[in-house]
């Protein structure tokens, strides 16, 4: 009786992962992460790396970790009690959950767009400079508003309220919400973007313009996006992590994980029988 | 004997309510489903139509049956025994009766009167009975009425609903009616005043000395009903309690909200909700004995003169009792402020201070000011902490170590002692409660606007 029995929640568990040649270089990068909610843990030994400027995907049933792990990520975690990450996550070798860290400057580095739009109550332009000022980006008003127009611009926004901008962000479109909050995001100058299912509270022609949106961002920012809609990882993505259970079960090139996945419960899944 | 026949009443109902539901209980034996009404509302059905005939029937007849009752007696009267009485006099004769008819004799009452009292009892007792047999011959036809109408596919429950929605509108109108009801004694009688006393020396008379004679032996100023000061003094006493309330109110709402943990909050917050439930009278002892000696010592310590009954003692302690309408408005506007709000403004990493500052607080806004303003006109319209703790004389001044005095301190001096209600000075009283109800009006209307509109808000 030297070996006690592994427990069944490990034995079979290891991430599949299919490396991918033409992948741009990670640097943000997890290694071990676990994620516990109280006593009960929502994600087991999580490891992924995240090339730099290309879209990765997180999909999965519902419950599966995806949120958890995306707020791993600028650690939004912090503020819900009783939350706690153990592992480790890194922004070009630097550990995110290092004490010395200033959590206000990483969320500067790691934006984050969610689920449903939350413009705030604020006029159209106060929102985009909202974030700008609050980090002292803008030398002055000049530049402000330079900031705010190109950022509108770069959300593809810009066109469509540039008569309104003092006109409150709530008064928009969900759609237009959406690329407002994306604008929003993109005007403190963030090397990382995430987004929580950007899409799921918007109509196929906004969520059309969204992912298009996304493909052209895709060349200055690293996009990590929920998503529930195969469909859209597919389109967007270049590479495809798929959660289950809290567990990451496999990840790589996204065209191999929808043509070939080689996990039977990925296949299960893209192909519609869990979830 | 009135407390029977309620009690039968009573009774009535609760029977009527048991047949109603036992003849519910058999259509649903027989009929099943197909029943339209659940046994309870046949019930409810029978019960109401049993005691609430009754029961206004009983309420009415109380309310005329003196009435009708003075009316008897005064024609039956001796020929000529009233002719000639002022309606005042003819008051007066009447309770006298009433009196010999209970049993309160002063002197010897005319043999007139005593015949009357004689009567009356008559008129009393017969009434009495008259009450009790319509009140059970109404319940009678009520109830028997109702269970006629009972049948399987009888809509009692419909029936019953109505009856329920009366019954609001009843409530609702009782309480719009007394409303109005004060409205218009108070503008009627601020009529009256406005009749001795011209408007414009009230408004904007800089001197208020209203203790005139009422009587032509009495010592006493000669009256002067310019009310500026007063409410100078009720804008100075409030104006510190706000500046008391307004800031600890918010803050401690923000703490409560955004930084306490849940033990913390469930500690403090019924501490501040205790703070609103504590008597106003408890609230001016403090003023007096605690708060306004310590102002004056310190007050001396720096060589300042301060009067025992300072602005100051009355609004710091009015501002203490304020504080949680303030607390509790914000924070209720706080907590509705979405949680995507805030984890939007943090996740673009602003600080939870930026973020309360610049997102939180704007978005709540029109709920804390909503808060600020029935507070303000809470500390208005406030009179025991200023009776007890500020002074009795008017004097124009916005020093705060002053004595002053309020809208509210001045109405209840003017009420009390030897009153007169054709004298200008008891009239004035009605003058500043109608000045008083109409500026706490505006700002309450104004206050449940914001706060209306901003519930809309984030729909
Ligand atoms: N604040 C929280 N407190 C406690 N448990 C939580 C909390 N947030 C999430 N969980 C739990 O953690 C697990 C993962 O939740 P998460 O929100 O990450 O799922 P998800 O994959 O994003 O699901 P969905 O696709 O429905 O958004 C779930 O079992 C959930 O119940
Ligand atoms: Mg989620």
């Amino acid at each position: 009786m030297a070996n006690p029995a592994p427990t069944p929640a490990m034995e079979s568990f290891q991430t599949v992962r299919t490396a991918d040649a033409n992948a741009n270089p990670a640097r943000l990068k997890a290694d071990g992460v676990n994620v516990f909610y109280g006593e009960k843990q929502a994600l087991f030994d999580v490891s992924i790396d995240i090339p730099e400027k290309s879209v990765s995907a997180f999909i999965g049933p519902s419950g599966c970790g995806k949120s958890t792990f995306l707020r791993c990520i600028n650690r939004m975690n912090d503020s819900i009690e009783g939350c706690r990450v153990t592992g480790d996550i890194t922004l070009d070798g630097e550990n995110l959950y290092d004490a010395r860290l200033d959590v206000v400057e990483l969320r500067a580095r790691i934006g984050m767009v969610f689920q449903k739009p939350n413009p705030f109550p604020k006029s159209i332009f106060e929102n985009v400079a909202y974030g700008p000022k609050i980090h002292g980006l803008a030398r002055d008003k000049t530049d402000l508003e330079e900031i705010v127009v190109s950022s509108l611009k770069k959300a593809g926004l810009f066109e469509e309220v540039k008569d309104r901008l003092h006109a409150p962000g709530t008064g928009l479109s969900g759609g237009q919400q959406q690329r407002l909050c994306i604008a929003r995001a993109i005007a403190v100058g963030p090397e990382v973007i995430l987004m929580d299912e950007p899409c799921s509270a918007l109509d196929p022609i906004a969520t059309a313009i969204i992912e298009e949106l996304i493909d052209e961002l895709r060349e200055n920012y690293t996009i990590v996006i929920v998503t529930h809609s195969m469909q859209q990882a597919a389109r967007v993505s270049q590479k495809t992590a798929f959660f289950h259970l809290g567990k990451l079960i496999e990840e790589g090139p996204t065209e191999g994980i929808f043509t070939n996945p080689r996990e039977k419960r990925t296949q299960d899944y893209i192909t519609g029988r869990i979830g | 004997m009135l407390g029977y026949l309620v009690l039968a009443i009573i009774v009535f109902s609760l029977a009527a309510f048991y047949v109603g539901r036992s003849a519910g209980n058999r259509f649903v034996a027989v009929e099943g489903a197909a029943t339209h009404s659940l046994p309870g509302y046949h019930g409810a059905f029978v019960a109401i139509w049993v005691g609430v005939p009754a029961l206004v029937l009983v309420l009415l007849w109380l309310l005329f049956q003196e009435t009708v009752i003075d009316g008897l007696l005064l024609a039956g009267l001796p020929a000529g025994a009233i002719d000639g009485l002022s309606a005042a006099q003819t008051r007066l004769l009447l309770s006298e009766i009433k009196n010999v008819a209970g049993g309160r004799m002063f002197g010897t009452p005319s043999e007139m009167v005593l015949e009357a009292a004689q009567t009356y009892l008559r008129w009393q007792g017969i009434a009495g009975w008259a009450m009790i047999v319509v009140a059970v011959a109404i319940m009678l036809i009520g109830g028997f009425l109702a269970y006629t109408r009972l049948a399987p596919r009888f809509r009692a429950r419909h029936g019953v609903e109505r009856f329920v929605t009366a019954f609001m509108i009843f409530c609702s109108a009782a309480a719009i009616l007394t409303t109005l009801g004060i409205i218009v004694s108070l503008v009627y009688e601020s009529l009256q005043f406005f009749a001795m006393v011209p408007a414009h020396e009230f408004f904007f008379g800089l001197n208020w000395e209203p203790q005139i004679p009422i009587r032509d032996d009495q010592v006493a100023g000669a009256g002067a009903f310019g009310a500026v000061p007063v409410f100078l003094g009720t804008l100075l006493i409030a104006t510190i309690a706000m500046i008391i309330a307004i800031p600890v109110g918010i803050f401690s709402a923000i703490y409560l909200v955004e930084y306490a943990d849940k033990n913390v909050r469930n500690f403090i917050k019924p501490i501040l909700e205790i703070l609103a439930g504590v008597p106003t009278v408890v609230y001016g002892f403090f003023a007096v004995l605690t708060v306004a000696p310590a102002i004056r010592q310190a007050g001396n310590l720096l060589g300042l003169s301060t009067s025992p009954n300072s602005a100051l003692a009355a609004g710091l302690v009015m501002g203490i009792m304020v504080i949680p309408f303030i607390s509790s408005l914000s924070d209720d506007a706080l907590r509705a402020v979405p949680r995507s709000l805030r984890d939007g403004s943090l996740a673009m990493g602003a600080t939870r201070g930026e973020t309360i500052t610049k997102v939180l607080v704007p978005a709540a806004l029109p709920g804390i000011m909503g808060g600020v303003l029935l507070a303000f006109s809470r500390a208005i319209g406030e009179t025991m902490i200023v009776v007890m703790a500020a002074g009795l004389i008017a004097t124009m001044t916005i020093n705060p170590l002053d004595s002053v005095t309020t809208v509210t301190v001045q109405i209840v001096t003017l009420l009390i002692g030897d009153t007169a209600f054709d004298s200008p000075k008891t009239l004035a009283a009605f003058a500043l409660g109608l000045v008083l109800f109409v500026v706490t009006l505006c700002l309450n209307v104004v206050a449940l606007t914001i706060v209306r509109k901003y519930r809309e808000q984030y729909d």
